[in-house]
């Protein structure tokens, strides 16, 4: 494949970078912040990362309780690009809605936008998320949507404007893995924008396999926060996208049906 | 004498404040003065520039919003 070329006549991935709406980052792996025990123990997690983005949600403040700790107070906006998320939302009013409270709560343009059809699934409605992410574009967000795993609605999201497509691997929290390879390197494949693949990874091999199809980076909460011990999680994750990214770029070998001998064939004693 | 009160809904709940306290005002006495968050006055968007400026009424519906971990 052509893709990895640019960065393979560099034989190292040493000055490779991952480019995002404007923005260059060393990691490709990008973490969520829910379900940690506490602001602490997400910290550290998200350090062991190594990550440079993160995501965060929108809700109520606490109106009886104000003084309670916040979430941004272990995560520092100046260090982190912080990435505002529109998850619980079931319409592409109420993800519109909240990108505009999440930029006026002075984060910035970037948001992730999710719009879910389904509960069970929490697969998102293609139809509200191309119509949401239309309205979001227009009004000069970055838009990083959330979506199925279909090269057509991917082309028809980078066609609207956005910066990058995050197709699933699996059902968010699943842990399933990449359910369907093919597709992903389809989009992969025809993209004009990064791919990043969003939910679904379950251990430190998913993360590889989805840096080995060719995607520019890797979206996931769950596989970190729910393991048992998430700071481990978290660097073994950080360590199979970096696997995963510098065997995509040294590029693989050819799958061969039959045995090739690693050895010399000649010169053995006789 | 008691302090004339407007009624209006805070992030869901009955609430009640001061007449005339502004959205700058709500937001110092919850606590939050100069942390990040966000408001909506009867669903249209606040900003934080005009948050003095911009007086509660009775019957208003107030959404204070903030980040929260998330994936």
């Amino acid at each position: 494949m052509a893709d990895n070329e640019a960065v393979a006549d560099d034989k190292t991935t040493t000055g490779d970078y991952f480019e995002l709406a404007g923005r260059r980052y060393k990691s490709r792996l990008i973490v969520g912040t829910g379900k940690y025990v506490d602001f602490e123990q997400t910290r550290i997690a998200v350090e062991a990362s190594g990550a440079e983005i993160v995501t965060v949600a929108l809700r109520r403040v606490n109106i009886t309780n104000a003084d309670e700790e916040n979430l941004l107070d272990y995560l520092d906006p100046e260090h982190y690009t912080i990435l505002p998320n529109t998850a619980g939302c079931y319409t592409a009013d109420e993800a519109v809605r909240t990108c505009r409270l999440a930029r006026e709560a002075g984060i910035g343009k970037l948001v992730k936008l999710e719009v879910i059809g389904d509960e069970r699934t929490l697969f998102p409605d293609v139809a509200a998320t191309l119509e949401a992410a239309k309205i979001l574009v227009e009004e000069g967000f970055d838009v990083l949507p959330y979506v199925t795993d279909d090269p057509v609605a991917c082309q028809r999201l980078e066609d609207i404007g956005c910066p990058a497509v995050m197709p699933l691997a699996a059902p968010i929290g699943s842990g399933l893995g990449i359910r369907n390879p093919w597709n992903i390197s389809i989009i992969r494949e025809h993209s004009g924008v990064p791919v990043i693949v969003d939910a679904g990874v379950g251990t430190a091999s998913d993360a590889a396999r989805v840096m080995e199809l060719g995607c520019d980076a890797v979206l996931m909460n769950t596989a970190i926060a729910g393991a048992d011990n998430p700071v481990l999680m978290a660097e073994a994750m950080k360590l199979g996208v970096e696997a995963g990214r510098k065997a995509w770029v040294a590029g693989r070998i050819a799958m061969k049906k039959y045995a090739t001998a690693s050895s010399p064939v000649t010169g053995l004693v006789g | 004498m008691p302090e004339e009160t407007t009624q209006l809904t805070i992030n869901g709940e009955a609430s009640s404040i001061p007449d005339g306290c502004s959205v700058g005002a709500l937001i110092k006495r919850l606590g939050l003065a100069g942390k990040r968050c966000a408001v909506e006055l009867n669903r249209n968007i606040i900003s934080s520039e005009d948050w003095e400026r911009t007086r509660l009424a009775a019957g208003d519906q107030v959404e204070i919003v903030n980040f929260v971990g998330g994936g």
